[in-house]
């Protein structure tokens, strides 16, 4: 392999680029995740609710797509399948709500059992409905900004692509916001680092919580359907391979905070956007020595747990996460 | 009503309270689960009590269709029982699938390469390096848990991931049949087979999955590694002012619940695919997460669990084979059945703990 090319501008460009772009299904989830982690509640069940949220969405978009009743454009039946996604999450969510808050079942086990059944629900059903044919979506086209799209190289990178990616950095800002800056927010970490004090100063802990892991479910959703409606326009068995399990990663090495999400985020969707670049270079030079495409594909699950290493101190974890609360106990 | 016909009606809640949870959680769970089942079906545009009577006759419906089942619940039992103990030390062993791939490539490694050797010293050896592939391939999360503190669900799941890539990689590459083009191994040598109890197909396999049940069951509530296991689980930190070593429990854990997934890799392919490539597991390493569940970390209840979900998965095939539903079916119902227990669970200990 020439790994000069690696390093060329446009290489250079392009994978950046695609790096932002892979990122923004993980970074939905992992924005997600820290809602209902800030809460008290450990949800481990994104891996499901992806499934559940892409094959929703997909689903969605492809009816409304097809359907000349309804006759809905291409960009608007891309959109309902976002929105699809994000309400799939949330009934996802409120089964989750259910067990953890509720019935205080254990989390583990129920954020566990979560995952098996979404991806169990999602398979069975989109066999049931698409059998064997690989259907598709048209998704969404890019959307340059207008302006800041023509700056060379940094429009390229940053100002031309799918709304869902603008979209993204918004919501990164906004859950920023609401956690840090707004009472809502101070309501959340209050049930998540001390419920007690929360419930007596006339919080009702289970509300607070079940909005926090429904409405997290929701960015978690909304991740799984950015992933099948707008990037990769389908929907198949195992398409979220990890990337819910990766968040639960993230959320850690973020250390709860939005911004460090970001970040962490980035940092994945390059390691993912290197490997396909990598790969697309292996073919291209058929009969070198090249690394097997499979050593390529360990990238980012060799990088998650590498992730790890480099975690905050226990304190920056809500004080009561993963544990119940039952009402009058300290 | 006078204070002490109170406690004593309190008291004897709380007598029938263990019974309730430990029998009636699973059972009326199952029946929701089932019930839940049946409305996916009907989603899917299948009659459900159709479908059901078609998964208990292809399942249980004769000879061959319950031979079918106890081959289906060798791997789930093998990989459930080691769960179980992981489980019981609050250890959350999620890698159980990759470790299954390891267990068959280190075991196929030997039936590959010594044949030759005597058969009853070649089946031993296969088997151990079955053991000793899963148990190595846990190994890895163990030092991550103790050493570096890092949580054991995360690392267990990727390499889940990475353990499914290098044996693709390994049947498409270095290992992949000489001549051959497909992304599989050579076939293994008939010698490496595992004897069959006479005039049926049920293999070794099946039998030591059946004999493993009591010996877990002994290993837990009659030793005292496992009294440490679960006093680990019950709470590390009392367990560890008790003296106890945490860490080397941690690691026991799971290097037994990895070896027991690595036997059930090297037993499945060396009694049904007979080879090594990328798909020789029906995902019954994470299927054998919920049978741990389902049969309430305890080995007898795996057992049943594990017979339960073999009914569905097969049920579930044939339902595929003849009325076209697709298998996946088998899955959803078992996680709705463990989410069902879970809850009704949950509902029994709030309502009499």
């Amino acid at each position: 392999m020439d790994w000069n090319l690696i390093l060329q501008w446009s290489f250079v460009v392009a994978l950046v680029t695609a790096g932002i772009r892979l990122a923004v299904p993980v970074l939905l989830a992992v924005l997600g995740e820290i809602i209902t982690e800030r809460a008290g509640v450990l949800n481990l069940g994104l891996e499901g609710i992806m499934a559940v949220g892409g094959l929703a969405g997909f689903m969605a978009a492809y009816y409304l797509e097809n359907n000349t009743a309804i006759g809905t454009t291409a960009e608007w039946s891309a959109w309902l399948g976002l929105l699809a996604g994000m309400l799939a999450g949330m009934s996802m969510g409120l089964v989750m709500a259910v067990l953890s808050i509720t019935l205080q079942a254990d989390q583990v086990i129920s954020g566990i059992t979560l995952v098996v059944f979404g991806v169990g629900v999602s398979n069975f059903l989109y066999r049931q409905q698409f059998s064997s044919l690989t259907a598709r979506v048209s998704g969404m086209d890019p959307y340059p900004i207008p302006y800041l799209s023509r700056i060379p190289v940094v429009g390229d990178i940053l100002f031309n692509h799918t709304p869902t990616v603008y979209l993204t950095v918004a919501l990164v800002i906004l859950v920023n916001i609401l956690l840090f800056h707004t009472t809502w927010g101070l309501r959340i970490r209050s049930v998540g680092e001390h419920p007690a004090a929360a419930e007596t100063s006339g919080l009702n802990v289970e509300r607070v919580r079940y909005a926090a892991v429904i409405g997290g479910a929701a960015l978690v959703g909304l991740g799984g359907a950015v992933l099948t409606v707008a990037q990769l326009r389908l929907y198949r068995e195992g398409i979220m391979a990890g990337r819910g399990w990766i968040a639960v990663a993230l959320v850690i090495f973020a250390r709860w905070r939005p911004s460090l999400a970001l970040a962490g985020a980035l940092l994945f969707g390059l390691a993912d956007s290197l490997q396909f670049r990598i790969q697309a270079l292996s073919q291209v030079e058929r009969g070198a020595r090249t690394i097997p495409y499979e050593f390529l594909l360990m990238l980012p699950y060799v990088l998650t747990i590498l992730a790890l290493f480099f975690r905050g101190k226990r304190s920056e974890q809500p004080a009561v996460l993963g544990r119940p609360y039952r009402r009058g106990e300290r | 009503m006078s204070t002490t016909a109170m406690t004593e009606q309190a008291e004897s809640k709380r007598r029938l309270s263990p019974i309730v949870a430990s029998l009636g959680a699973p059972v009326l769970g199952v029946v929701i689960g089932l019930l839940i089942g049946a409305v996916l079906m009907l989603i899917a545009d299948v009659d459900p009590l159709e479908a059901y009577k078609l998964m208990l006759s292809g399942a249980l419906g004769g000879q061959r269709q319950i031979t079918e089942t106890l081959l289906k619940t060798a791997p789930l039992l093998l990989i459930g029982l080691g769960l179980c103990v992981a489980f019981r030390a609050r250890v959350w062993n999620i890698g159980a699938e990759g470790q299954y791939f390891m267990g068959a490539l280190l075991g196929g490694l030997v039936a590959l390469y010594l044949p030759h050797w005597p058969r009853a010293i070649l089946l031993l050896t296969m088997l151990a390096a079955g053991i000793v592939g899963g148990a190595l391939w846990a190994l890895i999360p163990a030092l991550l848990k103790v050493r570096a503190r890092i949580n054991e669900i995360i690392s267990t799941l990727m390499l889940n991931y990475i353990a499914i890539l290098f044996l693709t990689y390994l049947a498409r590459g270095p290992l992949q049949e000489p001549g051959g083009y497909l992304p599989v191994s050579a076939r293994f040598d008939p010698a490496t087979r595992l004897p069959l109890l006479p005039g049926t197909r049920i293999h070794a396999g099946v039998l030591l999955a059946f004999a493993l049940v009591p010996i877990v069951y002994y290993l837990l509530w009659h030793t005292p590694l496992g009294f440490r296991a679960r006093a680990v689980g019950s709470r590390a930190s009392v367990a560890r002012y008790a003296g106890i070593n945490v860490e080397r429990i941690i690691v026991f854990v799971l290097l037994f619940s990895g070896a027991l997934a690595g036997l059930a890799g090297i037993i499945e392919v060396s009694t049904l695919h007979y080879r090594l490539k990328a798909g020789i597991s029906a995902g019954y390493g994470f299927s054998a997460i919920l049978v741990a569940l389902l049969g309430r970390m305890n080995p007898f209840g795996v057992a049943i669990a594990s017979l339960f979900f073999a009914v569905l998965i097969i049920g579930a095939e044939t339902m595929h084979v003849l009325a076209g539903v697709p298998p996946e079916l088998a899955d959803a119902i078992q996680a709705i059945i463990v989410l069902s227990v879970l809850a009704v669970d949950a509902l029994v200990r709030r309502r009499l703990g």
